[in-house]
């Protein structure tokens, strides 16, 4: 008996999932960076760099899920 | 319902097909080699150097209006990035670095431009030759700074106990010399890419929707506005990904120029 049929990929179900990590790294790295200009507003010009570079690393993974997605589609 | 709106809606969802357009030159079919991203990346490179020649042709004390924006492009790859990341042996490479930040920034910009909207960084190709050039230049930094072995200990081995030096050398050659390249390039192809998907679902899907039904107009007019708010999120994107590759490539420099650890 079929309870219920899904159409398209599936690995958007994947994704989905993949993408929680990424979500939360990158909520870390700014939520790190605000309380850190709040203790100490000078600082944030001096972090800032940080930050984008610290995003970055984290979002590449959520890309990655993307890009493979693609590359194993078949 | 099958009038002409399906037509427009014919390839929904969108699929990789979408990125590769046909030949520009008429007998070319799908040939790849003259092809609208062809176009654009050589629009992006004379628009660069026509922009900078024009703006050094006649400089001043007192700078003109264009002089002064290619000043303050070149004073932030030269302060916000070089100096800033690397210190003040990064003003060698300030000139590098900015030339890619311009290179990407107007080849991503492809990617909202009217009659564009699609960037040629979102062919993984392109993103490769350039996160490759910075794998060489800072392993060539590196090595010309401290010698080849000297360039590998201060690159492999990390100041940690020796039993844990097994784990931690492979991970460290892993890291440093396969996913760097990998990761510096894939992250910017899959913005491009993403974010030329999401413009096209959007779009696409309010067409979808009203030759679905003509009752779905409202939905498709919400969908289009989102195409709008989009547009402006990947302007953002867009910034963000030219400076994050130039700030990694510098950090990238850092690491290879700097004393042990």
């Amino acid at each position: 008996m079929l309870l219920a049929a899904v159409n398209g990929s599936t690995a958007i179900i994947g994704y989905g999932l993949a993408a929680i990590g990424p979500g939360i790294g990158v909520g870390l790295v700014f939520s790190a960076y605000i309380q850190s200009t709040a203790r100490q507003p000078e600082s944030s010009r001096l972090t800032l760099p940080y930050v984008w570079i610290g995003f970055a690393v984290v979002e590449a993974l959520a890309l990655f899920g993307i890009a493979f997605g693609f590359i194993w589609a078949k | 319902m099958t009038g002409q709106p399906s037509i427009l809606a014919a390839n929904f969802p969108p699929s990789v097909d979408e990125f590769f357009p046909p030949s520009l030159a008429p007998w070319g079919g799908s040939n790849p080699w003259f092809t609208r991203i062809t176009l654009m990346l050589w629009l992006a490179t004379a628009a660069i150097i026509i922009f900078f020649l024009v703006a050094y042709r006649n400089p001043k004390m007192v700078p003109s209006k264009v002089q002064w924006i290619a000043e303050s492009i070149y004073g932030f790859g030269r302060n916000g990035i070089a100096t800033e990341m690397i210190g003040h042996e990064g003003l060698r490479f300030a000139s590098y670095l900015t030339t890619l930040f311009v290179f990407i920034l107007a080849n991503n910009f492809f990617a909202i431009l009217p009659f564009f909207q699609i960037s040629p960084n979102s062919h993984y190709a392109f993103p490769l030759v350039l996160a490759v050039l910075s794998w060489i230049l800072f392993n060539y930094i590196g090595i010309r700074k401290h010698g080849f072995f000297g360039y590998l200990k201060n690159a492999l081995v990390p100041p940690a106990p020796w039993y844990i030096l097994p784990l931690l050398i492979p991970i460290e050659f892993l890291s440093t010399f396969l996913i760097r390249p990998f990761s510096l390039s894939v992250r910017l192809f899959a913005n491009m890419f993403a974010g030329h998907m999401l413009l096209l679902v959007f779009t696409l899907g309010g067409f979808a929707m009203i030759s679905a039904n003509l009752g779905f107009i409202p939905f498709s007019i919400v969908s289009w506005l989102l195409t709008i708010a989009i547009t402006f999120l990947e302007f953002l994107v867009i910034i963000l990904q030219a400076y994050v590759f130039t700030v990694l490539t510098a950090s990238y420099v850092q690491g290879a120029l700097a004393e042990e650890h």
